[in-house]
């Protein structure tokens, strides 16, 4: 995976590029089977390496496929990154061990949610369908202004260069 | 990509099976690892490759984008209409123990519809902005 990064941020051809990330979210999708996640990997095997690499080859067949050289100098982005990423690897020492049954976390609400009054199998659809119905009904507003905003912004380009075809 | 044989062969014989994976992943939910937004993406990946194989026009004529836009907020209003149908039988917005006598019974039901909200919902919206993305492209090469 780490390799897949690296190659990731050298390769100037982005069609390489985009085949690359669907690479990575397969690997994300079986690391994050390995973490006993299965609904979010399978989540990250749809959409991070199915739909968005579909999108972003879409998206390529309108622009130029090769990256154009950047002017500025790589080195402070560069000290920015590494240093936010040793600030997270730092705080990521702090946190109790993985599957650890004394976390915090286990402590709060999870044992109401796995009492599983709602009576489904699947904890994570009891709790993002039913225990957090609200934010699941946002999240699903969310994806729809997208889809809104999608069709707000490319057919007004069509009807402008439909325009630009009746003034010729 | 029209006239790959191997692809058009393959994909007739896969496509059927995304998309039932598509329906077992949403009604398998409550079970299983999956739920709406998953079965949404997947139906709509099915789609997608069936656009790709045998051309944008061909998957218009079968999911037109008229019902692509209607299912875009078709799915919003089936989750808020499961919430004010709680209202309704006298609850609060989104609560499902009174959608049926049995409260857990309603809970299942609550679920079910609100998953499939969010299904509708995902998947009209992957495949509009696929349909916009491919449709771009296509108008410029005629120009």
């Amino acid at each position: 995976m780490a390799i897949t990064a690296v190659v990731l941020t050298l390769r100037r051809n982005l069609f390489a590029v985009v085949v690359l990330s669907g690479l990575y979210s397969f690997l994300m999708a079986t690391v994050l089977v390995a973490l006993d996640a299965v609904d979010v990997a399978m989540t990250e095997a749809a959409v991070g390496a199915g739909i968005s690499t579909v999108l972003l080859l879409g998206a390529l067949h309108l622009c130029k496929s090769e990256e154009s050289r950047s002017t500025r100098s790589p080195w402070l982005p560069l000290a920015l990154a590494s240093s936010v990423g040793v600030l997270l690897i730092y705080g990521a020492l702090g946190l109790p061990d993985f599957a650890d049954p004394n976390a915090p976390i286990h402590q709060h609400v999870v044992p109401r949610y796995l009492q599983n009054e709602v009576d489904v199998p699947n904890v994570v659809t009891a709790v993002l369908a039913s225990f957090r119905g609200y934010d699941t009904l946002g999240e699903t507003t969310v994806v729809f202004t997208a889809g809104a905003g999608i069709i707000a912004l490319l057919r007004r380009r069509k009807s402008s260069t439909e325009k630009n075809r009746d003034g010729k | 990509m029209e006239n790959n044989l191997v692809l058009r062969v393959v994909g007739k014989l896969l496509i059927p099976f995304i998309l039932l994976f598509a329906v077992y992943v949403q009604f398998h939910g409550d079970f299983g690892p999956g739920g709406g937004f998953q079965a949404g993406v997947i139906f709509a990946a099915g789609i997608v490759f069936y656009a790709i194989i045998f051309g944008l026009d061909q998957a218009r004529r079968i999911v037109p984008d008229r019902l692509v836009e209607t299912m875009l907020a078709l799915g919003v209003l089936i989750y808020a209409g499961v919430g004010v149908a709680g209202l309704f039988l006298g609850g609060n917005f989104l609560d499902y123990f009174v959608l049926d006598r049995n409260p857990v019974h309603g809970q299942h039901r609550g679920i079910f519809w609100v998953e499939v909200g969010v299904a509708i919902t995902v998947c009209g919206v992957m495949l509009k902005i696929f349909y916009m993305f491919a449709s771009r492209g296509q108008r410029e090469e005629d120009a």
